[in-house]
């Protein structure tokens, strides 16, 4: 027996839509099996990720928090991705940007006016288009592998950062731990309705970013030329589009974005800087970018979910005594079975009981 | 054992571990796919090796079963990418995630176990050749293995037709496709091995290099090995040579730190100064050397066109689907 | 009249007993920054959670969560742990002290317990800390009286107060037995990475070390230096099942007596803001047993924790000299904890330059 794929001449409305769903139903089954293969009641297991999370008012904001710079991240990569341009390096363009972005309040913390917190975000923003400019520019002029020449530099930009905080940028009154000093009151991002919970104002940066992209991609020019370059750069040069314009484009937006995330993440929701400062959010938020199909506002739904998966993780460890391992495992499922479903989009799935069929092709 | 005997043995411990699971990564890609899973998988065989020797009293076979539980975990990410022509960037991903997270819950019951060691093996007389004796007829099997696999790796590349065919593969799976080949089970096999080699490489970690289990004890190799590949321009030698200075560059930093400038006032000034200098550089810096150095390297590689188009699998990372 | 009194409080506390055990157990919340599978600093915390529930039963309630990154995540975890019902909440390392202070604030019912760091912003937190020196100056006498070469090796994590003042007590204890000892500190830059602290120990030994001990958590440089065949120190377990002819002892984290005390004072209602350094004295710092070592160094080495235990002899007490040479204990001075919590500085001995 075999399966064979059958390439639609269109993809599928219907299986767009349902996909998503086929993939939550057998995460579901998936999980609640292995659940009750370690013992504890499935649909508890289930209530605890996917409902509990979700019932209180604080909690909400806590997974604006968890999802904005995973959306952040994840719209700047579907330009990237949809352009063909392999940036997984946003990790370390967060890193940057929030390196860049904390000078003002780090470097300068006399200087507490109004105007700090403009400046951090726009230079949030440069550290981290610049650090992605590298592999956009080495791809451009060298024409090498930018997969691998972004991925180099997250480590770069990791050590470079743990160097700052335990070295020049550590906080002179912190008894010597590696971490700068707090940001003063001019540097925080403020919080959105801070009578409720403590969602800051990077989830509405994500939300029109998320905007903002979408306009772009569907409804502008613009869009259209990531698209062509991104299916045939034949094409898209046959129609007057420049691909190494467009491959600094796609770095610059995915980078900028990213360092927007960082310097939001630092500002909002960590207050300093420390050496490490993403539990891996440039790297999630591929999965994210994927989950989303690379669609702005789908990234918005599945920067959501997953975020949910991560607070569900812990509500089931804590009520349940769930280790964070089944949790990992939870979403490693989660991510297999969307990435399945999703070939129902394109293909028609056959199963072929006999051997191969002679000839071929 | 003289010390710069010592350092060659600890060097060559340092870089067995990415020499195996890159040379299996470089397989993967030169069929023309990229799985990120590296990670995943070495920690996969790294639980599983554990275990096994635990359970089974015998360090070989836990090696056996890394390798085995490595290809099997990799056949996951095969059935997805080639079957299903998932994306194959995220589907790495997630299975780095997915490894991450079984491992740690089969490794639950292993925790402050003290683990079997292989054994090196010893040639008399030749292990007690000075300097280059241990280095070479005193290691540990899994050392041998890994030379062997590279220089094996290197003749069915390049000298063997079904070396032919899988590089065929990787470069224009269109076509393979038309003269016949079955671009899908080339691949599965590939990935199968690249899976092997990576779980072989965990193995290392849990029976000889720190004989126990720990939750990610991989600590990123598996993502250096996947630089290696790139770094060595999907070359087997080249991949050699990567992981040894890779290897080197790590030792040499923590000798540099423990070497005290007191020790070496015999030597020439100029030297001495030298040496004080990069004794003062922040390890931060000297840690991001290798990594600098792979973009480099990467750069210098792909500026020359011809070159790069001679070794660069041209369907890497693009999905193949058959029918027609 | 006094018999009545007595009658009457004893019933008021019955019913107040009663009352509690039918409203809600205790709850005692930790919160890690490793896998407890790490056999090192968040597996002993969490075996001070065990204990927690070994001592007062179904009294007591506990939960976890592990591997929690430090940053957004903390502060989010912590919240969590409040509204769910814990009483008493014990965050386990040094980078959630913000996180800590902060939902500390929105939770004045809760008591936070922050280890190893300096912030009590609210009446509801206090922090905690061991003295893990004591350990290590036994270490470097120990150390002192069986090396050969004279050269003890320190594998470090990160530059901060908490290890340099282990290195400094270990030249200390040293020192006291031979004036010339030295010792070589390699960082490693992690807290755990067994590959690479095994590299750490073999660049060590392979310098003239004999005897490594660890500021990190894996077991793997006591593998190194079992193969090896020279000795080593265990770091927060006992790590004797990995180098059973290697071990001399461990400094072993025992948070055990600390967190049964404090959720005790929870359920007695007498919890209090403090800020401690708990050491042998109170059974926090546990040395494994002295092994693999002549009986007359072994008896030393009992001596000496015996000593300190009393306190009668207390690390860091001048004279000391820094590493420069300048003055930093006269004779009798003992050292403030304010220098030592922010301690910065190698005293005379320590061959390595601390990274600034």
């Amino acid at each position: 027996m075999r399966i064979e794929l059958t390439k639609r001449p269109q993809h599928s409305v219907l299986f767009s839509v349902l996909s998503p769903f086929i993939a939550l139903a057998l995460t579901m089954i998936a999980g609640g099996l292995l659940f009750a293969a370690l013992g504890k009641n499935p649909f508890d297991a289930l209530y605890f990720y996917f409902i509990d999370p979700l019932r209180e008012t604080w909690s909400l904001h806590e997974l604006a928090i968890k999802a904005a710079p995973l959306i952040l991240i994840a719209v700047g990569l579907a330009v990237c991705f949809t352009s063909n341009n392999w940036n997984i390096g946003a990790e370390g363009q967060f890193i940057m940007g929030a390196v860049v972005g904390s000078i003002p309040p780090v470097l300068f913390p006399d200087i507490q006016i109004f105007l700090v917190l403009p400046i951090m975000m726009a230079l949030g923003m440069a550290g981290g288009a610049a650090y992605g400019a590298i592999p956009a520019l080495l791809k451009v002029r060298f024409n090498t592998n930018e997969i691998l020449s972004s991925l180099m530099l997250v480590y770069v930009a990791q050590l470079f950062l743990d160097w700052l905080v335990r070295g020049p940028w550590r906080n002179p009154e912190g008894f010597n731990f590696p971490e700068t000093r707090q940001f003063h009151d001019y540097a925080v991002l403020p919080e959105i309705i801070s009578s409720s919970g403590r969602a800051h104002w990077g989830f509405v940066f994500a939300l029109v970013a998320a905007l903002v992209v979408w306009f772009m991609m569907s409804k502008t020019l613009k869009g259209y030329e990531v698209r062509v370059l991104g299916q045939s750069p034949r094409a898209g040069r046959f129609a007057g589009f420049s691909s190494s314009k467009m491959v600094f484009f796609a770095f610059l937006v995915s980078g900028g974005l990213a360092g927007l995330a960082g310097i939001s993440e630092v500002s909002g929701a960590i207050g300093q800087l420390r050496p490490v400062i993403s539990p891996g959010y440039g790297f999630t938020a591929i999965i994210v970018a994927f989950l989303g199909r690379l669609n702005p506002l789908g990234i918005v739904a599945a920067g959501l979910i997953l975020a949910l998966s991560y607070l569900g993780g812990e509500a089931a460890q804590i009520s349940l005594g769930l280790s964070d391992k089944a949790a990992r495992v939870f979403q490693g499922m989660l991510l297999f079975f969307v990435l399945a479903t999703d070939t129902l989009i394109h293909y028609r799935i056959k199963l072929v009981m006999r051997s191969r069929a002679s000839g071929g092709a | 054992m003289g010390m710069l005997e010592a350092i060659l043995l600890t060097v060559a411990t340092a870089a067995t571990p990415l020499l195996i699971a890159a040379i299996g990564e470089l397989v993967v890609e030169r069929s023309g796919v990229l799985n990120l899973g590296v990670e995943g998988m070495m920690i996969m065989g790294a639980v599983a090796g554990f275990g096994m020797a635990y359970v089974s009293g015998s360090p070989w076979i836990g090696l056996i079963c890394a390798i085995i539980a490595g290809a099997l975990f990799s056949l996951l990410f095969a059935f997805l990418v080639l079957t299903l022509v998932t994306n194959q960037v995220a589907t790495g991903l997630a299975l780095t995630l997915l490894g991450l997270g079984v491992s740690g819950m089969i490794g639950e019951a292993f925790i402050g176990l003290p683990g079997l060691k292989l054994q090196a093996i010893s040639i008399p007389l030749l292990s007690d050749i000075p300097l280059i004796g241990k280095l070479i007829f005193g290691q540990d099997p899994v050392f041998y293995i890994s030379i062997a696999l590279t220089f094996a790796v290197m003749w069915f590349l390049f000298k063997t037709r079904a070396g032919l065919t899988l590089r065929a593969v990787g470069d224009s799976h269109g076509s393979a496709h038309a003269l016949g080949i079955s671009v899908l089970a080339v691949r599965y096999m590939a990935v199968m091995f690249g899976g092997a080699c990576a779980g072989l490489a965990g193995g290392f970690l849990s029976l000889v290099y720190t004989p126990q289990w720990v939750e990610n004890m991989t600590a990123g190799r598996g993502w250096i090995a996947l630089a290696l590949v790139v770094f060595a321009s999907w070359r087997p030698w080249r991949v050699l040579a990567g992981a040894y200075l890779f290897g080197a560059i790590t030792i040499a930093q923590l000798h540099i730190q423990a070497i005290s400038l007191g020790d070496l006032d015999f030597l020439p000034a100029p030297i001495f100064w030298l040496a004080s200098l990069v004794k003062a550089i922040p390890s931060q810096f000297l840690s991001s050397l290798p990594y600098l150095a792979t973009i480099v390297v990467l750069v210098l590689i792909s500026r020359n066109r011809r070159l790069t188009m001679m070794n660069t699998p041209a369907s890497l990372g693009k999905p193949f689907v058959p029918s027609r | 009249m006094k018999k009545i009194l007595t009658t009457l409080t004893a019933s008021v506390a019955f019913a107040a007993m009663v009352a509690g055990a039918a409203e809600a157990k205790t709850k005692a919340c930790f919160i890690y920054v490793g896998p407890i599978g790490d056999f090192g600093w968040s597996y002993q915390h969490d075996q001070g959670r065990l204990d927690v529930e070994k001592e007062f039963g179904d009294a007591v309630e506990t939960a976890y969560l592990e591997s929690v990154p430090e940053g957004a995540d903390s502060e989010r975890a912590l919240e969590r742990f409040a509204r769910s019902g814990c009483n008493i909440i014990f965050t386990t390392s040094f980078g959630y002290m913000d996180a800590t202070n902060k939902v500390a604030g929105k939770f004045k019912d809760v008591k936070f317990e922050h280890a190893t760091g300096y912030k009590r912003d609210h009446e509801n937190v206090a922090t905690y800390s061991s003295k893990f020196y004591q350990g290590r100056y036994v270490q470097g006498q120990i150390a002192a009286k069986l090396s050969q070469t004279g050269v003890a090796g320190y594998i470090a994590s990160f530059p901060i107060p908490e290890v340099v003042r282990g290195i400094n007590a270990f030249i200390l204890g040293a020192q006291s037995i031979n004036p010339d000892f030295k010792l070589k500190v390699v960082w490693a830059n992690t807290w755990f990475d067994p590959g690479r602290e095994a590299d750490a120990a073999k660049a060590l030994i392979d310098q003239g070390v004999d005897i490594v001990t660890q500021h990190t958590d894996s077991t793997a440089p006591m593998q190194v230096a079992a193969e090896r065949n020279v000795k080593a120190f265990g770091q927060a377990s006992d790590m004797i099942n990995f180098g059973k002819e290697t071990q001399l002892t461990a400094i072993i984290d025992d948070w055990g007596p600390y967190y049964v005390e404090r959720v005790k004072a929870v359920i007695d209602g007498n919890w209090a803001q403090h800020d401690v350094w708990h050491g042998m004295a109170e059974g926090n710092v546990v040395m494994a047993p002295y092994t693999n070592m002549p009986d007359d160094v072994a008896a030393l080495a009992a001596e000496t924790e015996k000593k300190i235990t009393s306190g009668e002899l207390e690390p860091f007490t001048g004279p000391i000299m820094k590493q420069d040479g300048s003055e930093w204990l006269k004779d009798g001075e003992t050292a403030d904890l304010g220098t030592l919590l922010g301690m910065n500085f190698y005293v005379k001995g320590v061959d390595d330059q601390l990274p600034q």
